[in-house]
């Protein structure tokens, strides 16, 4: 992948849509159900693997020339770790509330997969703007899957947003069970495939035309 | 030994709280690897020997090297540095069960080995250290406990293979082959296991 030739705006756009962790990858998936169950906690959640990828990408790049290679493993993991305790003990200290909720998820961001790939795939041989953008991207991308999740999840389950009611009547308690979330991720995936279906499909028929055009 | 709240440990463990299900915990490899029968099992019986062992070892270390009061009183209270102390015992003892079962016995290294490198940081390993860490349970009780979550690891695992087995031969709109309908039949599974919610009042 010749990340090198790309601008910065590009590795943003790149890990929010073309290799978004949640839909065109489907790894790190385990939160994405967990903590959908409301808008505010996918948002925070959201906002954690923001600050974790972006801060580790960073790190990384700076002391990429100081790692031996055999050793990368385990000093990637550390770094990991050492952020999200961080965000850990924030959330704990500041958010009260919400880390009742999700305080268990918030800690096992240290396992996510996205996370090391990008330390082992970019940050460890890219320069620190480019490597701080890409983890700008795919966290911001996580965050979008998150909001999506939790957009549909909490409005159908609940009727509201962000504690806020906004549709009165009987809500569909499915969605916030955790049943459907599996539901809601499917769905949604299945859908992100159909438009990319459909988008490939445009573009052949494009090329098609232009090439019986000329 | 409270044997009574050792089952019930386990039942909910594996049951009300399964790991999968209810948790959304290891859905990576869950997704991964469900699609034949012959690796859930393979998976499954590593997955609940590195949970129970990682649990022991965590255990230990978390009771007397970090809390307070551990080693001697007056021992300062070192828990923030759980995530890290944790994710470390787990990797070093799946690097170390991998050499030696390579040595011991070649032929269950070969075939079981493939999942050990998978599973060395995967959340659900990590989450049973950190819920006994959390809820403060004995020896016996994390035990208990891992053996419940690997139990209802290995029960969700075998369940959705058998399912996706047939699933490949199902026709299903292009959109929603592979995973998003096994995420779909993930959460009708899931619709099920509602049902032992409150089976246990724990």
């Amino acid at each position: 992948m010749a990340h090198t030739h790309k601008s910065n705006w590009e590795l943003i756009k790149n890990g929010m849509f073309s290799e978004n962790t949640i839909f065109r990858m489907a790894i790190s998936l385990c939160p994405s159900i967990a903590v959908t169950n409301s808008l505010k906690n996918g948002f925070f959640m959201g906002v954690s693997v923001i600050f974790v990828q972006t801060m580790v990408n960073l790190t990384v790049s700076l002391i990429r020339n100081f790692i031996n290679p055999k050793i990368r493993i385990p000093i990637f993991m550390m770094v990991i770790a050492g952020y999200v305790s961080l965000i850990d003990m924030s959330m704990a200290a500041f958010a009260r509330p919400i880390y009742k909720q999700i305080g268990l998820y918030i800690q096992l961001i240290v396992a996510f997969a996205s996370i090391f790939a990008r330390a082992e795939v970019f940050a460890v041989k890219n320069k620190i703007i480019p490597s701080v953008a890409d983890g700008l991207g795919m966290g911001i991308g996580f965050f979008l899957a998150m909001i999506i999740i939790s957009f549909f999840r909490e409005l159908l389950g609940k009727g509201a947003l962000w504690g806020f009611p906004i549709v009165s009547g009987n809500p569909l308690l499915i969605m916030i069970l955790p049943a459907g979330g599996f539901f809601a991720v499917g769905l949604l995936m299945g859908f992100f495939n159909w438009v990319d279906a459909k988008l490939a499909e445009r573009k052949a028929a494009q090329e098609t035309t232009e090439k019986l055009a000329a | 030994m409270d044997f009574n709240k050792l089952f019930q440990l386990i039942v909910a463990a594996s049951l009300i709280n399964n790991f999968v299900f209810t948790r959304f915990l290891g859905l990576c490899i869950f997704f991964g690897v469900s699609k034949k029968m012959e690796t859930s099992v393979g998976m499954s019986i590593t997955f609940t020997a590195v949970m129970v062992i990682s649990a022991a070892l965590s255990w230990v270390v978390f009771t007397f090297l970090m809390r307070e009061n551990g080693l001697y009183p007056g021992y300062p209270d070192l828990t923030f540095l759980k995530i890290i102390v944790f994710i470390g015992i787990i990797a070093a003892f799946v690097q170390s069960a991998d050499t030696i079962m390579k040595k011991v016995s070649p032929a269950l290294y070969y075939k079981l080995g493939i999942y050990l490198a998978l599973i060395t940081t995967n959340c659900i390993i990590l989450a049973v250290p950190l819920i006994n860490a959390g809820e403060g349970y004995t020896f016996l009780e994390s035990m208990a406990f891992g053996v419940g979550s690997g139990l209802g690891f290995a029960l969700a695992l075998v369940i959705m293979a058998s399912i996706r087995e047939k699933l490949e031969l199902a026709d299903i709109p292009a959109p929603f082959k592979g995973l998003p309908i096994s995420f779909i039949v993930a959460g009708l599974i899931a619709l099920a296991f509602t049902g032992f919610s409150g089976l246990i009042t724990l």
